[in-house]
């Protein structure tokens, strides 16, 4: 601050009348009350740091590092490093120029040499397989020869290796390839590719996997809560009507599952619901069914469904019975002396001020449901499958972890858009979730 | 009594089928009364009401409003005003949504339903506040609401349960006075429920103390003050010193007790009850007592010790022991006259026959 600008402030602090408040000892009241408060601020934010810390490395970080992946692919530019620089200016048009070709070659004959993970021509052949699939075998094919092109033209040296050099899309996509940001991961996991101009269009109907998975998570997760919904608002009413001590043991019911392991949950379930399982053996025995038409409960999207319902309904109970419970008796028995029909003063009374749990329920189970894993990946079979299991896939089994992470972002922002509408619906502030 | 508006007829109320909580009650109530259900919690009064209002069932006996027998009506057809404890004013409606509630259920015209809510708005001086939602109104005016609320469909019968119990004192007071307005001005019936007998004095027409499921007395505030029925009324209702003692002799409507303290004193006999040899408790009023009585003036005198003075004012309040009970209490005018007490002083003290009531002995 300047000098004129110091004087300034100190006039302005002395006019005791359109100035600041100033303390007994003169000094600014803010910048006291500051001072004083200071002490504890600091004191509650040690309190923190752990958990900051904590949340960090485990949280912000990894997240950070997921949507940087989903754009950021350095595969190219690691194998072909000299090749990245010459493509970068390449205005597309044709098939790039002899000097071009000549980098590539030595590149490629570089690379071939190179064993370092990351940086193998098999690593860019996997790269450019997801953009033109089938393309694999012709630069495997093309590596083992290239050491024997000394001198030019390289362009017809290459073309004589494999004719399918000859493609302006192919070094279209290699000039993609090369470049570290890329967006074809999120065209990928939203079903869209490049057309051989370049331009972004929607995959062939065949090859689409990927927004029909999402499209399903998203509905069949609304379906999971307005199931959850639909069971536990009578549940919860009936435990914050009850005496205390019958509530608390029918509590405890609804709370033992929590304390269940999740794969034993699950894993009861595939033990019910079989073919072969104790609910298909009773229909049997009853005569409901016959012994050759047992249902396919498990293994398919009813499995999930009626699984996820059962492990995600504690999640609807608590916040709407939360809520329940401080609604006192007395409004309903208002509107009753009023002259409200019971089903009248329910829906004009009662239910209205649930709202804030049933808000806080649905969006609590909403969310867990979109994203949850382990019961769709052991009893989903193939139709029962979720967006997270494409998600596990790519990390764990293709290896595609950009793809994945692409995924997972589109998945983290769905969730976001979804928050955010229920922001406008509802009101964050209204929330209780216990 | 024939023309009774509300009658509660040999009604009884269990919850768990091994304790009585209301026994036997009976009463009737005229139209237009104010009557007042007095008593400490669990003696059945809210009970009473509820069973009144349709929300409990009576174990036993028949509740009749107007002649008819409500037993099986839902209390949404029994057409009865009511204010609750806590007011029950629904947090996600504003004040006139509020209001406007039973005319709603009743399905009047909207430009009824405004005139009507407007109408009940102006008679609790709330009426600018209808846009409001109760959560932003004072205790008060929350209160006035809930009246309002209760008769603007305009019932025969308004039932409160402690509607005053969740405001400061000076408020109580204040609402006190304009509930009873009300009542005056438009001629409800009102059933009213309190455990404080100082409310129940000022508002009430008549007052039904209850105790233990039992109605124990059903009359007149003053009545219920200066004529007691028996103990527990006597100390529920107003101050009281108690002395305890056994009857030595009746003649007509009096009796001489011999104090266990110490002392013989002569006492009105209360229901013609008292047989000699029997234990009594004496019910005295603090105001009706005399500090140095001129001889002739009282019927009965006793020494005492000064033991406590408290300053209060309009009047000193003076702790005494007197005949073995030490927390004797006498009020004693702050008038020029009067000479100054010190703690710890031998005074006599002397009352009336006729303000000394000889009741049911009661645990020393």
């Amino acid at each position: 601050m300047s000098d004129a600008a110091m004087g300034m402030n100190q006039a302005a602090n002395s006019g005791a009348s359109s100035g600041p408040l100033i303390a007994a000892d003169g000094i600014p009241l803010k910048q006291k009350l500051a001072k004083t408060t200071r002490r504890m601020k600091i004191q509650a934010f040690m309190l923190t740091v752990p958990l900051v810390l904590f949340l960090l490395v485990s949280f912000v970080l990894p997240i950070g590092q997921m949507l940087y992946r989903s754009v950021h692919n350095p595969t190219g530019s690691n194998v072909m490093p000299n090749f990245a620089v010459a493509i970068k200016d390449w205005d597309g048009q044709g098939l790039p120029s002899e000097e071009i070709f000549e980098v590539f070659v030595k590149d490629m004959t570089a690379a071939k040499k190179n064993r370092e993970v990351g940086k193998t021509i098999g690593n860019l052949a996997t790269r450019v397989n997801y953009e033109i699939p089938g393309s694999r075998s012709l630069f495997t094919k093309t590596a083992r020869k290239t050491k024997n092109i000394t001198e030019g033209p390289y362009k017809e040296a290459l073309f004589a290796i494999d004719k399918r050099w000859d493609s302006p899309q192919l070094w279209l996509t290699l000039q993609r390839v090369t470049n570290d940001y890329t967006i074809a991961f999120y065209l990928a996991a939203t079903d869209r590719k490049f057309d051989e101009k370049g331009n972004i269009v929607l995959a062939d109907e065949l090859y689409q996997i990927y927004l029909p998975i999402l499209w399903k998570t998203i509905w069949l997760s609304a379906l999971i809560t307005g199931l959850c919904f639909i069971i536990a608002y009578p549940v919860a009413y009936l435990l914050s009507t009850l005496p205390l001590r019958t509530s608390n043991l029918l509590m405890i019911l609804v709370l033992l599952p929590f304390w269940t392991s999740l794969l034993v949950r699950t894993s009861a379930w595939i033990a019910m619901l079989q073919t072969e399982g104790i609910i298909n053996n009773v229909f049997v025995y009853l005569g409901f069914i016959s012994d050759e038409n047992r249902i396919q409960m498990i293994y398919n999207m009813t499995g999930t469904v009626i699984s996820m319902v059962h492990i995600l309904l504690p999640f609807m109970i608590l916040p709407l019975y939360s809520v329940m419970k401080t609604i006192p008796p007395s409004y309903m028995r208002a509107a009753r002396s009023m002259g409200a029909s019971g089903t009248y003063a329910f829906t004009k009374v009662y239910f209205p001020q649930t709202i804030p749990g049933i808000a806080a329920g649905t969006l609590l189970v909403f969310i867990l449901a979109i994203g949850y894993y382990i019961t769709p990946a052991l009893v989903g079979g193939s139709d029962g499958l979720l967006i997270s299991n494409l998600i596990a896939d790519h990390i764990k089994k293709t290896l595609n972890w950009s793809l994945g992470a692409a995924l997972g972002t589109i998945l983290l922002v769905v969730v976001l858009i979804f928050y955010w509408l229920y922001n406008k619906l509802v009101g964050v502030d209204n929330l209780k979730f216990g | 009594m024939e023309d009774a508006f509300v009658r509660f007829d040999k009604v009884q109320k269990s919850y768990d089928g091994e304790i009585l909580v209301v026994k036997d009650l009976n009463l009737d109530i005229p139209k237009g009364e104010f009557l007042t259900m007095l008593g400490p919690s669990g003696s059945g009064k809210t009970t009473s009401l509820m069973m009144l209002a349709g929300f409990e069932p009576a174990t036993h006996g028949d509740i009749y409003l107007g002649g008819e027998s409500i037993n099986n009506v839902p209390p949404n057809k029994r057409g009865i005003g009511m204010v609750f404890q806590n007011y029950a004013l629904f947090p996600h409606m504003t004040v006139a949504e509020n209001l406007a509630f039973p005319l709603k259920v009743r399905k009047l015209g909207a430009a009824d339903i405004e005139a009507k809510v407007q109408r009940a708005l102006d008679m609790v001086e709330l009426g600018q506040m209808g846009g409001r939602r109760p959560a932003q109104l004072s205790g008060g005016q929350q209160q006035r609401v809930a009246v309002a609320r209760a008769l603007v469909f305009d019932p025969s019968l308004i039932l409160m349960d402690e509607p005053l119990g969740a405001l400061d004192k000076q408020l109580r007071e204040q609402m006190q006075y304009e509930i009873k307005h009300i009542h005056e001005n438009l001629g409800v019936t009102v059933v009213y429920v309190t455990h404080d007998q100082s409310e129940a004095l000022t508002m009430s027409d008549r007052i039904a103390v209850f105790n233990d499921g039992v109605i124990q007395q059903l009359s007149t505030p003053d009545d219920l003050y200066e004529r007691p029925q028996n103990s527990f009324v006597a100390q529920f209702i107003g101050e009281n010193n108690r002395l305890h003692g056994k009857v030595a002799g009746v003649s007509g409507d009096e009796c001489k007790v011999e104090l266990d303290g110490g002392g013989e004193v002569v006492a009105k006999t209360v229901n013609n009850t008292a047989s000699v040899g029997e234990r009594t408790t004496l019910s005295l009023r603090p105001e009706r007592v005399e500090i140095e009585p001129k001889k002739g003036q009282t019927d009965n005198t006793v020494t005492g010790e000064i033991k406590e003075l408290i300053y209060l004012g309009d009047h000193i309040r003076t702790r005494m022991e007197v005949a073995g009970n030490d927390e004797f209490i006498v009020k004693v005018p702050n008038s020029a006259g009067n000479k100054p007490l010190a703690e710890g002083a031998q005074v006599k003290v002397g009352w009336k026959a006729e303000d000394c009531r000889a009741l049911d002995p009661m645990a020393v």
